[in-house]
């Protein structure tokens, strides 16, 4: 008999840890921060599962994952925020279609180059036809954007939202987000490992810098407040109660996905996921059958990514596309996949908790540190404090980042949690 | 005494379970010993735990009395011994020179005379010197893999299958050169998939079956064997 | 004829200074490739942190320079190429041995070399904050304008001394790789590595001096592009992760694991970049006239516009992906 719960066994000291610290952070913080971090946290979750099924089912390293998160938050806030009148009235809003249809035409044109039948011998001429093709597509296309971007970002700031329930602005976000994986992983996945890395941080800065200067999409700088919530705000219902409700959602999210995953993982689709990664079907032997099932799990995490982003961005209720950093939207994420446990769900979640709430609290701590090694230093060596000291306080908390990701690798590859191997 | 002791060795790959089962295999200084078996038995997996590739997990390799289980493989040459892999025995991408010279990596004297040398040994090579070794037929590789080798004047070398995939003519040339290399002082221990033209050069020949010593005899008395003849060498002569 | 000059400043003499970074970054990357087998993500910052090492010795000795008629941040270029140098291989000693040591896999080891990578960049700005810095505060920033013998150019090519002085140090460095990679017993070593490393081992080949040679041509190159970038434009702490695509890019257009494709990649990074943030509307203006009427001539009509440069080595890192993935010079590891 396998007693239910084993108080000594890792997994139960871990929940305790866990438990501990968020009792603590309730405790000294109040709930309404309480319950905002746990909210955070939910949303980071869902991130973490799909960055763990990547790397811990099939081995897929994704360098870019804050590119995800902000594609599908902006695919999310432009499904879901209120219709901009000024944008609607405007003739832009009939203009900037036509642009877009201009764009589908050209692709269409260079999909059937591609695939016509008398051009199939002649690979030099369908290279040459494709390359002009898209050319042109792609000059016709910037051409008739500028002025109409440039004209909505004079007459009506930028085209808003359609005004949609936030649930589908976050499934909208996961399926951009799958797509994005398909178009990265569709390129990438036959090659050496590497390489997907190489690809996914370059992604990820392309779509931060698109986010960030497309100001006729997304405000630029100018960020888009306030994002709908799927619950009653706290404006309506007061902090404790919405940031509650916004967490039981999300739970309820988590708890479909783990269901989900749990299923997957069973499955013969699971185990074969697991024998690719582990290398015990030679890729050879199953030919493109492996980097077909690769894809799948990239754009399966890819789409957690964008729904678990989605959620985090709404919560926040502010959309500003020069806040998504590699650091915190991909890196530190890495760290909670990493030494919760990557494969292993459970793990991944309370690896979540434990390094947001570090992360949370790792702020004001360095502060205090810092502060303490400026009094000291200018009492006794009368040191010229730099004026950004503060933030290069804070500095210390990416050194930190970086720290935690060596020590793993070198101490514990496996994560507190490894993912528990099932004989069957 | 003999120049290369192994003793009751067992060793496989990283933590998987042992290829080779209690091996023993002795060769005095100066002899050929040929290495047989069939495809799998583990020959390759033998040489390879000789110079110190794999994971031993019991018993002992001596060479010249001293255990050389924990040496690394530069620390193996340096002690006088020289491997020619099975397969990607050459840098493809330097040429036939360039490899030579980094078989003679550990040395610090001049090595032009022993560069001269193994063009005396393998004229075709002197010719292609500066062409890169992976534009090479497959014989002109072996070559370069065994002049390779021989740079850092061994005592012992190790050579698998060294004909593999060559023409008769070619393999007859290539046994000639171990031959005339043997008769220079070096003892050579091979294995061979063309066991009855091996076992005929050889001093001492060594037959495995998945892992374990089957037969063990000097050359001409393993030709002689019927049973040996029958299981390992197609047929009897 | 002046939008020829424009067009030289602007796109000819830019990318060639930024292709010169590029390439030499790249080849440190594509030797690491080659013969450690994984990207180097910390690539970058080692660059940023030889061009910190540059910059602090210039503060303690701003008057350097004048002894040779040089700026004293170029003076300082050895001293930072050999510190990190050092820096790279100390960082190899204790972050990457070890886990090469346990047989970890090679995104392990991209892993590894990102939490470096963090904690470089959290290390440099907590020393040298974010802002910008210049390393011509002491002195003057010799600028060069050649004018043409011609009637009808009136602008004048443009080229700074820093830029003279990397062109220099690049040609230099290319041909110092070029003698060490085919003369010296070392730099055959790490070719036969690269190329078959379970081979080299069994030559008797000393894989970890080879490797520290590795760390420390790859360090070196890094800083010194690092230092040579900064000396021209600024000295930026996320200067970093700028350069590491473009630099990646670089390499894998040059076929991983081949320096000499990791030069030729470097530079055609650089002028693709030059070549599509450049205006080419300037080409057209002087026939305004005869342009059709119902033709607008935009005031601005470049491939990329400037916000976006990075997508350019994104897209050829694409190409090169899907079109040939062992690079123009046929690399050897995909
Ligand atoms: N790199 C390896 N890893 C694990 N097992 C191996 C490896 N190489 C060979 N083996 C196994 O060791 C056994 C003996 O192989 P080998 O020594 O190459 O045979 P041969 O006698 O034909 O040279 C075979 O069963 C083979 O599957
Ligand atoms: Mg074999």
């Amino acid at each position: 008999m396998k007693p239910l719960l084993n108080v000594f066994s890792k997994e139960s000291i871990i929940i305790i840890i866990c438990a501990a610290l968020v009792l603590f952070v309730f405790s000294l913080f109040g709930a309404a921060f309480g319950f905002r971090m746990l909210a955070e946290i939910a949303c980071f979750s869902i991130i973490a599962l799909g960055l763990s099924i990547q790397w811990g089912y099939a081995g897929l390293f994704n360098a870019g994952i804050m590119g995800f998160i902000a594609i599908a938050a902006f695919t999310s806030m432009l499904v879901s925020f209120p219709v901009n009148e000024d944008f609607r009235q405007s003739i832009y809003a009939t203009e900037i279609i036509w642009v877009f249809v201009k764009l589908v035409m050209g692709i269409v044109i260079i999909w059937g180059i591609n695939r016509l039948p008398f051009l199939q011998t002649r690979v030099a001429l369908r290279r040459l036809l494709l390359l002009v093709a898209i050319a042109v597509t792609y000059l016709i296309f910037m051409q008739n954007l500028e002025p109409v971007a440039s004209g909505i970002e004079k007459e009506a700031g930028f085209i808003g939202g359609f005004g949609l329930p936030v649930w589908m602005g976050w499934i909208a976000g996961g399926i951009v987000a799958g797509i994005l994986a398909w178009f990265v992983g569709h390129i990438c996945l036959g090659l050496r490992s590497d390489y997907l890395a190489i690809a996914t941080l370059g992604i990820a800065e392309i779509i931060k810098a698109v986010l960030k200067n497309a100001d006729w999409l997304t405000r630029g700088t100018l960020t888009v407040s306030p994002l709908p919530w799927p619950v009653s705000t706290p404006g309506e219902i007061g902090f404790i109660a919405s940031r509650a409700l916004y967490l039981t959602i999300t739970v309820i999210m988590i708890g479909f996905i783990l269901w989900l995953l749990q299923r997957a993982y069973n499955a013969p689709w699971g185990r074969m996921i697991r024998a690719i990664r582990d290398n015990e079907l030679s890729s050879a032997a199953m030919g493109k059958d492996v980097n077909a099932r690769r894809l799948e799990v990239f754009i399966f995490g890819a789409v957690l990514m964008g729904v678990g982003g989605a959620a985090l961005v709404t919560f926040n209720s502010i959309f500003d596309p020069s806040g998504f950093l590699p650091l915190h939207h991909t890196f530190l994420i890495w760290v909670m996949v990493i030494l919760g446990g990557a494969g292993n769900n459970m793990g991944t979640i309370l690896g979540t908790m434990i390094v947001y709430i570090v992360w949370v609290m790792s702020e004001p701590a360095t502060l205090l540190i810092f502060e303490a090694v400026k009094y000291l230093g200018v009492e006794w060596f009368n040191w010229q404090v730099p004026n950004d000291f503060d933030s290069r306080a804070l500095q210390m908390r990416v050194f930190l980042i970086g720290m935690t990701i060596t020590l793993v690798l070198r101490y514990a590859p496996q994560g507190l949690l490894p993912e528990k191997i099932r004989e069957n | 005494m003999n120049l290369i002791d192994v003793t009751q060795l067992v060793a496989g790959y990283g933590n998987n379970a042992p290829i080779l089962h209690d091996v023993d295999l002795a060769l005095a200084a100066g002899k050929i010993g040929v290495i047989a078996g069939p495809n799998g038995a583990g020959k390759s997996t033998l040489l390879k735990a000789i110079f110190g590739l794999l994971n031993i997990h019991s018993g002992d390799i001596k060479h010249n009395g001293k255990s050389i289980i924990h040496l690394r493989a530069d620390q193996l040459v340096a002690e006088g011994l020289a491997f020619v892999p099975q397969e990607f025995n050459v840098f493809e991408s330097l040429s036939v020179e360039e490899n030579l010279e980094m078989g003679a990596f550990i040395r610090t004297d001049s090595i032009s005379d022993s560069i001269d040398h193994v063009y005396e040994y393998f004229p075709p090579l002197k010719e292609k010197r500066k062409q890169a070794a992976g534009e090479l037929s497959g014989g002109q590789r072996q070559m370069v893999a065994m002049g390779r080798a021989l740079m850092s004047r061994p005592t012992l070398l190790l050579l698998d299958e060294p004909t593999a995939g060559l023409s008769p003519l070619f393999m007859e040339k290539i046994f000639e050169r171990i031959i005339a290399v043997n008769q220079a002082g070096v003892t050579v221990l091979m294995v061979e998939q063309h066991a009855r033209q091996a076992l005929e050069i050889a001093d001492q020949g060594f037959i495995l079956v998945t892992g374990k010593n089957a037969y063990t005899d000097t050359g001409d008395a393993l030709l002689n064997n019927d049973e040996v003849a029958r299981s390992f060498l197609g047929g009897v002569s | 004829m002046n939008e020829f000059i424009f067009f030289f400043n602007k796109v000819i003499v830019s990318g060639a200074a930024i292709g010169s970074v590029y390439a030499m970054g790249a080849i440190g990357v594509t030797l690491i490739f080659g013969i450690l087998r994984f990207a180097h993500f910390a690539h970058g910052d080692m660059m940023t942190l030889g061009a910190f090492f540059a910059f602090g010795l210039t503060v303690m000795f701003p008057q350097a320079g004048q002894l040779f008629g040089l700026p004293t941040g170029f003076i300082m270029l050895p001293f930072a190429m050999v510190l990190t140098a050092l820096v790279a291989v100390l960082l190899d000693r204790t972050f990457y041995e070890p886990l090469r040591r346990n047989k970890i896999n090679p995104v392990g080891m991209v892993m590894a070399s990102i939490g470096v990578t963090l904690m470089l960049q959290g290390l440099i700005r907590l020393f040298g904050g974010i802002e910008a810095r210049h390393f011509f505060f002491a002195e003057r920033k010799d600028i060069f304008r050649l004018a043409l013998p011609f009637e009808s150019a009136s602008r004048k090519i443009v080229i700074t001394e820093p830029q003279i002085l990397l062109f220099v140090f690049t040609l230099l460095a290319v041909l110092a790789i070029h003698f060490i990679l085919n003369r010296t017993k070392f730099g055959k070593a790490m070719r036969a590595v690269s190329d078959n490393v379970d081979l080299a081992r069994v030559s008797g080949i000393n894989i970890q001096k080879v490797t520290v040679i590795t760390w420390m041509i790859a360090g070196s190159l890094a800083a010194a592009a690092g230092v040579l970038l900064s000396l021209d434009v600024s000295l930026k702490p996320d200067l970093s992760f700028n350069l590491l695509l473009p630099i990646f890019a670089a390499a894998i257009v040059g076929g991983v694991g081949h320096p000499y494709g990791a030069i030729v990649g470097g530079y055609v990074v650089g002028f693709a970049e030059t070549l599509s943030i450049f205006n080419w509307a300037v080409f057209l203006r002087p026939f305004r006239e005869s342009l059709p009427d119902w033709y607008e001539l935009p005031s601005k009509l470049a491939l990329v516009p400037t916000e976006y440069k990075i997508t350019v080595p994104f897209f050829i890192l694409v190409v090169i992906l899907i079109w040939r993935p062992t690079g123009i010079f046929k690399g050897k590891v995909i």
